[in-house]
């Protein structure tokens, strides 16, 4: 009897390989998360720790890392490159998405709905270099053309691009955030004799506030993260822009660039690297914040 | 001054279907203002959707259908070109509390604010009045900013009919209101019904029939879809001629 009791058959060890392969595959973002922050890390610690002037770094708006004689590493006009397509593109896309979450959500029903949904999530799959395609071929003459302006490829260029990128992904977690407000709400504002606008902006908008809110910085997200479409839309010039018709040039364009033109091991590489530490630090510390806020989301529903 | 009809409802051959399915068919009946108006009968008996049909909630509800008149001081509720200043004189409270997100005061003051009263201490007069009207002030005086949700299940079905009753409506309609209400809060939210059918004509939809017994002075009983009676609360309970299935029901014999 207890030899029977004691003896291991193969659905015992299939178990347990399947269980640590399970384990393995749902700690492996983990794992991933943590080699790039290393490997990024180690291949901008030769350069930060001997080339780097954190002044000249962060205030300079001269990149001019080729030069034999003197090389530049200042990213100002790259940071202020990044910010202001970012900033033009969220003045685009957070309107729009809203506005398209709230219809979704709010107005559309049956096929439209769906047909919606569906479509919206297909924006989001088009390849960032079709975008920039666009942005090349359509956005640039008809910048040209309407503002009479020499040269299309520009802030206003890729602001508008990276806004109609970030705007799928934006409407669709708005519209998560949207439904998840109870229709028991909705249907006691209506009972008070609240219009359709009145329930929205009063009590689905502030209920979904934290989601909403969570929706704006992920786009902010994705649009500092973006390169290519980017890169082919902004002139990839080194800028301070001052008005929207000047061509600018972002750091994730700058690595994708010149990364595979330097010396490995090199100033210039170190440099390029540490343009990305930054950039991982940023976007982290975006997503993060949107997460908290998201679960906070969650907290406060609990009570109800 | 106009005479206004005694009768604040007047219902005519009302129809309510979902698409194909009819759940409520051919009602007639009518409401005295200043009464309390019962409305009994088993689930799915049609008598929410009766409800819903008063305000015309049925615009909002997808597939909701209505033909047949519910008629206002005599005049069609269809009628009336503004559906929210109709909803605004009709209060309803749901089975379940529904406490919007926000503070106790800012749930009083919801309908109000939204029709633009700003001034502070008007409100605030608005919120104890509602409050006391609702037998809660009491318990909730020193915690107005607090949120609604904060309050347990009673205290939150009280704040949703002090809710109701910042619009002043000339109706309030309460759908099976006890339901997730703790006996005594019952009791004290039928002390509170019995006070306010001398300001406003009171619908009270329930699935207790010794409440509607103790409350309604005219009820009607209810059954797929059909009103298959009504009358004086008492002669539902003890007429001579009643309908046998309105007996069965009425002594527990189902539903």
């Amino acid at each position: 009897m207890n030899a029977e009791f004691d003896r291991l058959d193969r659905a015992w060890y299939i178990d347990r390989i399947a269980k640590g392969l399970i384990f393995l595959c749902g700690i492996s973002a983990i794992i991933f998360i943590l080699s790039i922050f290393v490997f990024i890390f180690a291949q901008a610690f030769g350069f930060i720790t001997e080339d780097l002037d954190v002044g000249e770094f962060l205030t300079d708006p001269t990149w001019r890392p080729t030069s034999e004689s003197n090389p530049v590493y200042g990213t100002l006009a790259l940071i202020a490159g990044t910010a202001s397509v970012t900033g033009l593109a969220m003045l685009i896309s957070v309107p729009i998405s809203l506005g398209a979450a709230i219809y979704i959500s709010e107005f559309a029903t049956g096929r439209t709905k769906e047909v919606l949904k569906v479509v919206i999530e297909m924006l989001a799959a088009i390849p960032s270099v079709v975008w920039g395609f666009i942005g090349l071929t359509i956005m640039n003459p008809l910048i040209i053309q309407i503002f009479d302006v020499p040269m299309g490829l520009n802030v206003l260029n890729a602001g508008i691009i990276l806004g109609l990128m970030a705007a799928p992904i934006m409407t669709t977690i708005a519209e998560d955030a949207l439904k998840a407000v109870p229709d028991s709400y909705r249907e006691a504002a209506e009972a008070m004799g609240a219009t359709r606008w009145q329930i929205i902006r009063r009590v689905v908008l502030p209920s979904a506030r934290n989601g909403l809110t969570a929706a704006v910085l992920l786009g902010v997200g994705r649009g500092f993260g973006e390169t290519m479409a980017v890169l082919m839309a902004s002139g990839h010039s080194v800028n301070l822009p001052t008005s929207p018709f000047d061509s600018v040039r972002a750091l994730t364009a700058t690595i994708a660039a010149e990364l595979g033109e330097t010396a490995h091991g090199s100033p210039h590489f170190g440099a390029l690297f540490t343009i990305g530490v930054m950039l991982l630090l940023i976007t982290f510390a975006i997503n993060l914040t949107a997460d908290l806020i998201i679960r906070g989301g969650w907290k406060q529903r609990g009570h109800n | 001054m106009v005479a206004l009809p005694a009768n604040k409802l007047e219902i005519r051959g009302l129809d309510v279907s979902y698409g194909q399915k009819r759940v409520l068919r051919d009602v007639d009946l009518d409401v005295p203002a200043n009464q309390i108006f019962g409305i009994i009968g088993p689930a799915n008996s049609g008598k929410t959707s009766f409800l819903r049909a008063l305000n015309r909630m049925d615009e909002m509800t997808s597939g909701m259908q209505v033909s047949g008149q519910v008629l206002l001081d005599g005049a069609d509720v269809r009628s009336w070109r503004n559906v929210y200043a109709l909803r605004a004189r009709i209060g309803v409270v749901f089975p379940l509390p529904v406490g919007l997100p926000m503070t106790i005061r800012q749930n009083v003051t919801f309908a109000p604010r939204m029709r633009g009263q700003k001034n502070k201490a008007r409100l605030d007069e608005l919120v104890e009045r509602c409050l006391r009207r609702a037998a809660l002030w009491e318990e909730v005086k020193d915690r107005l900013d607090s949120l609604g949700s904060m309050l347990s299940g009673g205290q939150q079905q009280r704040l949703t009919i002090a809710r109701a009753l910042s619009q002043e409506p000339d109706i309030l309609l309460l759908d099976e209101f006890s339901i997730a209400v703790d006996p005594v809060t019952t009791m004290r939210i039928e002390d509170v019904l019995k006070e306010l059918k001398q300001e406003m004509t009171i619908v009270l939809v329930t699935n207790l029939v010794q409440q509607a017994r103790r409350l309604a002075d005219r009820t009607a009983f209810f059954l797929n879809g059909e009103c298959v009676e009504v009358g004086k609360t008492e002669s539902l309970f003890h007429g001579d001629h009643r309908d046998p299935r309105t007996v069965d029901y009425v002594e527990g014999r189902f539903g």
